[in-house]
């Protein structure tokens, strides 16, 4: 176990996701800084995840080091029935990094339990996916100029979205306000409002994807509604407009207001909306290459300055 | 002084009585203790009268005293277990059982994505409600309640 993991956006504290956003910044403005020189890290990719993979491959790049690994376990040894377990403890034996993406939950923390080589984790199933939390993080301050007491809506499938369940949890430290924006079968679960509640975060939740709300929004948070999670497949097809954002509903809102969307969106954020200043999810994507820059070298323990 | 009731089980001489189980645990209970290995006595009595839990279930081991962490896994299943100590016929030690704050490498985990369903190690679950015995798994954060516990 290396305590310069990331397995869950929990394992870092206040002072820590400040630190990182601040190296975020200092990557967007040095890019191209080679202090991994020597350094090999290897991206372990268990399940495909082509946007993901090529950001962390960029990052390390970008900073000077090797990369290693796979793009898909069909190739290598677990196919062949080899532990989870075993794969790390081999590779630990080359890298000084392993970033990995798992379609079973819970696999990076395992991992992160049977080496002392740290662990990022790149997604495991629908559980965590911590950098991408760090990347939305940074892209809210990069936009926002702050934190701190800002309202964010959330929009879409709140019910299985782990992005958004990630980012509640992290804004936790920010006073944020948050409105909820989802049909009955997608609403956000309880026990994340439970954890508003148990933290003094304040949430309203609508049906109703108003101008009210989004007009006194300074983040929404797109996210994608898909078919496979409705029971009822009528249902699907009577909401699954009701939650797509127009560029004319944006008329009223906020000048600081920003677009967020994990990617890929299909149909929920409609082509007009992407030349109006406000939309920010492929700036957002971007920032992704910064935050993962900052979340390797922490990871490494190299501090920048 | 005698007993005015007829005892269902019969006495212990040396040993460790689990009391108060209910009905639908006790094999449960059973299971988690490892009874299976044990070459002592052994009764098992369950479906006897209890004013409090309606039936209940009893264990009872000669001449084996279980390490605590071994008895408070019980209460995970069975909260209103108790347990008495015999030394000599007497009992020398009475207590109930107490959830400790975590559990490894006894419950299965619900959810059939994670990682410890499909790699050979041990479950950990940490518990989040002591009062409502509710556990969630340390590794995908999928939580249990004590009534749907699966014990492996």
């Amino acid at each position: 176990m290396n305590s310069n993991s990331l397995v869950s956006i929990s394992d870092v504290n206040k002072e820590e996701i400040l630190r990182l956003l601040e190296q975020a910044r200092y990557f967007e403005e040095n890019p191209n800084h080679k202090i991994l020189d020597g350094k090999v890290v290897a991206t372990l990719f268990f399940e495909p995840s082509t946007r993901t993979r090529l950001s962390f491959e960029t990052a390390v790049n970008r900073l000077g080091g090797r990369v290693i690994g796979f793009s898909d376990a069909s190739t290598t040894s677990s196919s062949k029935g080899e532990t989870l377990k075993d794969t790390i403890k081999m590779v630990s034996n080359y890298v000084d990094l392993i970033i990995m993406r798992h379609y079973l939950e819970g696999a990076a923390r395992y991992a992160s339990e049977v080496t002392d080589t740290p662990v990022i984790n790149a997604g495991d199933g629908a559980n965590q996916h911590p950098t991408q939390t760090m990347l939305d993080l940074y892209s809210i301050y990069k936009t926002q100029g702050t934190l701190e007491n800002l309202t964010i809506t959330m929009v879409g499938d709140l019910k299985y979205g782990r992005t958004v369940h990630s980012l509640l949890m992290a804004m936790r430290y920010f006073n944020p306000t948050f409105r909820f924006v989802a049909c009955n079968e997608l609403q956000m679960p309880s026990e994340y409002k439970d954890f508003c509640d148990k933290n003094g975060i304040a949430y309203s939740e609508h049906t109703d994807f108003s101008a009210d709300v989004i007009n006194s929004s300074d983040i929404i948070y797109m996210t994608r509604v898909q078919r496979e999670r409705f029971t009822d497949i009528m249902e699907y097809e009577k909401v699954k407009d009701l939650y797509t954002l127009h560029n004319a509903m944006l008329d009223g809102s906020r000048d600081n207001l920003r677009i967020l969307h994990p990617l890929p969106r299909v149909n929920e954020i409609d082509y007009d909306v992407d030349d109006n200043p406000k939309a920010y999810y492929f700036q957002q994507a971007q920032n992704g290459l910064y935050a993962r820059q900052a979340i390797i070298c922490k990871a490494l323990g190299i501090d920048i300055k | 002084m005698t007993n005015k009731k007829e005892l269902a089980v019969a006495a212990l001489q040396n040993g460790t009585v689990i009391d108060h189980i209910p009905s639908s645990m006790l094999f449960n209970a059973v299971k988690i203790l490892g009874i299976e290995n044990i070459e002592t006595h052994v009764t098992i009595g369950n479906n006897l009268e209890s004013s409090k839990l309606g039936t209940k279930g009893i264990i009872k081991v000669a001449d084996v005293f279980f390490p605590e962490a071994t008895l408070n896994r019980i209460a995970l299943i069975a909260p209103t277990a108790k347990v008495n100590i015999i030394r000599d016929f007497e009992v020398v030690e009475k207590r109930q059982v107490a959830l400790p704050d975590t559990i490894v490498g006894i419950v299965k985990c619900g959810n059939p994505k994670c990682i410890t369903n499909n790699e050979p190690m041990k479950t950990r679950f940490e518990v989040v409600d002591h009062d409502d015995v509710t556990i969630r798994c340390h590794y995908c954060g999928h939580t249990v309640t004590s009534k749907d516990v699966q014990i492996i």
